[in-house]
This record gives C-alpha cells, sequence and structure tokens, in this order.
C-alpha cells in the first residue's frame, strides 16, 4: 500500500468502522450500566438526596487529599500536563476541529500550529514519564494489565504520528499522515473497550460515588 | 531522430545564438538545475539530434494539448519547429485520416527504437478495448504497437499517468493508466489536470538532452514534482498560524488566508505549481483563491470531494446509516447485557433471602 492509498483507507472504510464501533461501545456500556438493578437504600437519608455531594466530588477527586499530597501531587501534575496537552491538541487544531465540525456540525476558533505542536510535545513527554513511572513502581507495575499498556500505546501513537506529519518527519507525508489518522481510528474504537472509557465515565463513577456518600452524610 | 541537431536548426532558421541561449536558461530555470548542468545541457542542446515524436491520444479531453499549446518558454510553436520533430498529432497536423496514419507509420518505421511517445489520455480495456479506438484499432493494440519501437514513453495529464477522470468509481469503460500496459519500456509520468505546460516542454527537453530524469515513486520526475503544493505555498504562514478562510467570500478569503478549510489538497499534492505557475508564471490557482484539487496525483476524482478538508472522512458510508445503526446495535446489546445481569442478581437475592428464611440450626 502506498501513501495515497493508506491515506484514503483511513479517511475512508476504516474511519467509519471505528466511529460504529465507538457509538456501539459507548451505548453498549452506557446503557449496560444504567439499566442495572440498583441495591434499594433503606437507610434515612442523613444529607438530602445526594446529587450535590456527587457534582462536588467530580471536582474534588481531581485533586489529591492533602494526605496524599506530598507523595502524589508531582505524578499528578504529570497527568495533567498529559491531559491538558492532549485535549488542547485535539480541540485546538483547526484539521481536528473540521472533523468534528464534519461529526457534530460543532466548531470554534483554532489555534496556531506552533502552540499545537509545543502542546503535543509535551503530552508525549509526559506519557513517557508515566509509562517510565508505571514500569519502575512495584505497586504501580503489579496492578497493571494489558489493557494499561495498550491504551497507552493507543494514546501515544497519534501524538507521535501527528507530530511527525506536522514537522514532515518519516518520509511519504501522506503516508504519515495515513498512518497517523489511521491511529485515532484505533484510538476511537478501541475508547468504550478499554480504559480510555474512563473520559466518558469519569463523571458517572465520580458523581455516583459521591451521591452515595453524600446520602450517608460523608464529607466531600 | 532526423539527422539535424536542434542548432542546425536553430541557424536555418535564423535564430540567434543569444535566443538560443535565452531558451536554454528559461528550461534549466525551469528544471532548477545547477549552473554547471545548465552549461551541459546548452552543450548538449547544440548537438542533439532532433527527436521524433509520436503524440497519441486516447480517453482524454485534450486539456493537455491545450495546456501545452500555452507553454511560454519554450513557446509551442519553437518546441514543434525547433527542437523536437512532431510526425503525428491528432489535433495539431493538418493530414488527417489514412494520409496521417501512413505519415505516422512511416515515422515510425524510420526512427523506430528511438522516437520518443507521448502518450495523453487514459487506455478503457473494457469491452475487448471498444470504447476508444484510432483508426479501427483499439486504443490498448495502438497503444502497444507504437510503444513497441518507442525509446521512451512520456504520458502526458493524469488521465496517461494514473488514471484520471475516466478511471473514477465506477469506471465504467475499464479505463487503466499508460504504465499498466507499457512494461517494458520506460514510462515519464507528467500528471496534473492538466499539467503545466513549462513542465511538459521541459521533461521534453530534459529527456533530448540527459534521457530520462530523476523520478519519484509515481515515476514523476522530482525536478517538479519533488514538493508538495503546500511546501511551497505562499499561504503556508497563514496555515501555521491558524488563520483559515471559511468560505469563499469572508474576511480571510479577502485576506489571502489559507484555503485548508475549503478542501485544499496542497499538504498531500505533489506539483511546480507555486514555482512555475501557470499562462507564463501569471499565477495559480490557490493564487487565485481557489483550493487545489490536488489533479497530481492518482485518484484524485475519489478522495471525497474537492471542498471537503483533508482532515475529514471521505463519506465511504451514509453516516446516518453508521451512526443510527451502531446506536440501535449498542443500546440492543447494552440491554441485552443488563438483562442477564439483572437475572443473576435476581437469582442471588432469592437465594439469599431464602437463606435468611431457613431455621437456624440451635446447636450452631
Amino acid at each position: 500500500m502506498n501513501g495515497a492509498s493508506v491515506l484514503d483507507f483511513a479517511r475512508g472504510p476504516v474511519f467509519e468502522i471505528a466511529l460504529a464501533m465507538l457509538i456501539f461501545g459507548i451505548a453498549w456500556r452506557l446503557v449496560g450500566i444504567f439499566a442495572l438493578r440498583r441495591p434499594v437504600d433503606y437507610s434515612e437519608p442523613r444529607a438530602g438526596t445526594g446529587w450535590g455531594s456527587g457534582l462536588r466530588m467530580i471536582v474534588s477527586r481531581s485533586w489529591p487529599r492533602r494526605e496524599f499530597r506530598e507523595r502524589v501531587l508531582h505524578w499528578d501534575i504529570v497527568s495533567y500536563i498529559f491531559h491538558v496537552g492532549y485535549a488542547v491538541a485535539i480541540l485546538g487544531y483547526v484539521p481536528h476541529i473540521m472533523l468534528i465540525r464534519n461529526l457534530t456540525g460543532l466548531q470554534w476558533p483554532g489555534l496556531p500550529g506552533g502552540v499545537i505542536a509545543f502542546a503535543a510535545g509535551l503530552s508525549a513527554g509526559a506519557l513517557l514519564a508515566l509509562l517510565g513511572h508505571r514500569l519502575t513502581s512495584p505497586v504501580l507495575r503489579r496492578l497493571s494489565n494489558f489493557d494499561d499498556y495498550f491504551s497507552w500505546l493507543l494514546a501515544f501513537t497519534p501524538l507521535v504520528t501527528g507530530l511527525m506529519a506536522y514537522y514532515g518527519i518519516g518520509g511519504n507525508y501522506q503516508m504519515v499522515l495515513g498512518l497517523h489518522i489511521l491511529a485515532g481510528d484505533i484510538l476511537f474504537a478501541w475508547l468504550p473497550f478499554g480504559k480510555i472509557m474512563h473520559v466518558i465515565l469519569l463523571a458517572f463513577s465520580r458523581g455516583t460515588t459521591g451521591a452515595a456518600y453524600g446520602r450517608r452524610g460523608a464529607p466531600i | 531522430m532526423t539527422d539535424e541537431t536542434i542548432r542546425d536548426v536553430l541557424t536555418r532558421r535564423g535564430l540567434s545564438r543569444r535566443a538560443f541561449l535565452q531558451v536554454c536558461a528559461s528550461v534549466t530555470a525551469a528544471l532548477a538545475l545547477s549552473p554547471a548542468e545548465a552549461a551541459d545541457m546548452t552543450k548538449r542542446l547544440e548537438t542533439a539530434e532532433r527527436p521524433t515524436v509520436i503524440y497519441l491520444s486516447y480517453q482524454e479531453c485534450t486539456g493537455c494539448l491545450e495546456s501545452l499549446t500555452r507553454s511560454f518558454s519554450p513557446g509551442i510553436a519553437s518546441l514543434i519547429f525547433n527542437d523536437i520533430s512532431l510526425a503525428y498529432n491528432d489535433t495539431l497536423q493538418a493530414a488527417a485520416g489514412q494520409a496521417a496514419e501512413t505519415a505516422k507509420d512511416t515515422a515510425m518505421k524510420n526512427a523506430w527504437g528511438k522516437y520518443v511517445l507521448v502518450v495523453d489520455g487514459s487506455v478503457p480495456l473494457a469491452q475487448n478495448g471498444a470504447y476508444c479506438a484510432v483508426a479501427g484499432r483499439s486504443a490498448v493494440s495502438d497503444l502497444k504497437r507504437a510503444a513497441g519501437g518507442a525509446a521512451a514513453v512520456v504520458a502526458v495529464g493524469t488521465c496517461a499517468a494514473f488514471g484520471g477522470l475516466p478511471y473514477a468509481a465506477p469506471n465504467p469503460t475499464g479505463a487503466v493508466p499508460v504504465s499498466e500496459i507499457v512494461r517494458d519500456r520506460p514510462v515519464i509520468n507528467i500528471s496534473g489536470c492538466p499539467p503545466i505546460a513549462e513542465v511538459i516542454t521541459g521533461v521534453i527537453l530534459y529527456y533530448t538532452t540527459f534521457g530520462v530524469p530523476a523520478l519519484d515513486h509515481l515515476h514523476r520526475p522530482m525536478n517538479f514534482y519533488g514538493n508538495t503544493i503546500h511546501d511551497r505555498c505562499y499561504r503556508r504562514p497563514f496555515y501555521d498560524r491558524g488563520m483559515f478562510a471559511k468560505t469563499f467570500d469572508d474576511e480571510g478569503a479577502r485576506q489571502g488566508w489559507c484555503l485548508f478549510e475549503l478542501g485544499c489538497k496542497g499538504p498531500i499534492t505533489h506539483n511546480a505549481c507555486p514555482t512555475t505557475k501557470w499562462n507564463g508564471g501569471t499565477s495559480y490557482p490557490i493564487e487565485s483563491g481557489h483550493p487545489c484539487l490536488g489533479c497530481s496525483e492518482p485518484g484524485f476524482w475519489d478522495k471525497g470531494g474537492f471542498y471537503k478538508a483533508l482532515s475529514t472522512p471521505t463519506g465511504h458510508w451514509s453516516r446516518t446509516g453508521v451512526v443510527s445503526g451502531a446506536v440501535a446495535a449498542g443500546v440492543a446489546a447494552g440491554l441485552s447485557t443488563a438483562a442477564v445481569a439483572r437475572a443473576r442478581q435476581g437469582r442471588a437475592q432469592k437465594k439469599a433471602a431464602s437463606a435468611d428464611s431457613e431455621p437456624k440450626n440451635p446447636t450452631s
């Protein structure tokens, strides 16, 4: 396959299959979770229904509690660099905004290419650091499974191929761009089936936990 | 080849050496040759024999020849009267019918194994090639016969180089590019819809003096197809700064911002438009406010739409079908999974309830 056919393949049938898998997977997981039977709580609520606590927990769990701060704060910061850089690269780059507009009709002004490249570079660096941490920390290594490493690879590949396409590294531009879009397609397809689903489930899981705790009167 | 050298012809026609050097300078500049190569080219052009050129047209629109006739340096008249011996071209020649075919056969016989075969248009293979015939012969048999005696084949235009419009889906005529028919001769692809006139003449003159030029993986001369439109585009700084025209008449379009959002295929298109330009260096499509269509790349008709940004999907399937199908399947799968889980929960609860209701063993 030459560069042109890889690009056409990635923009054509593979993208549609990835989109179908993304939507199917999200619908399957959300409906599967929300249609589950909830255990009946016979206890008297101590602080209303707990919805306020649920919303508070979505925010409060985004930063380590004071007790753990000294031990984990720096890794949280590295993680934030990765996430913010990733979000800037995805949501700020005009070709990406064009894709979002094509899918949803939504659009917003983009950022200069240099800013995007800087954000993507930082994000890639942070991802490498996080992988190093995962591999060197005995506890994290024990907790990690295939999903962690595979999800890491799927998050890292679009960043690297995107930077290569931007800077014209790696020879044939069409091939590099095609591989970048292909990497994005695979990320799309895998998202609902692995741990990357946290981009959608994060709010639900934290909110549900916060609501349950709040109902019982626990401080959030 | 004719016996006369190019220099002999120019002298006979009363062209001064200065005029000859001007032609050489403009061609070497267009080819981006080094000063040493430019001097070498001048020397070789002086002594080179005029090559016999046979120009065949198949499934095409004559746009490529229209483009060639607008070559400024060298002009088409200078090219066909001075630099080459054009033995056959069904549009430019005065002869027609049997006389033209006889002239072609004679030229081929006289220069067998030495002539340059220029082809524009794709070659249909469906229905035994019946979709395009010249003088009672199908295009494919005509091309095979002519290519048999050619020193090299120059495929002019995207139709000849990559199939072009006739090759676009669903390709009803079974069109193929020249390179699929001619496999035992060097094929130089000069793609574009149409190609730039100076690129066609420049490549022919280069072949006359140096032979086959360095080619890329699609057999296009690197001198003209080595860079993308995006690499040399004067609007590139706006791309880097994230400044894009959103429509053809907005402020961005008036300010000359990047046309990526309007579907510009410049980043993936290799051609010399931004440097050589058109109509004697007047401008090129992007300079006129229109995005690059990517006409010098294979399959440019089937890349999802001229006005679709490169980063957007080509729309391979119906978007509504994909989304609604995936949602329906996902909801069904989710409900089924939840039903299984609920049934399991129910059984576990019943089991727990029956365990609670059983009388406790007083001894335990």
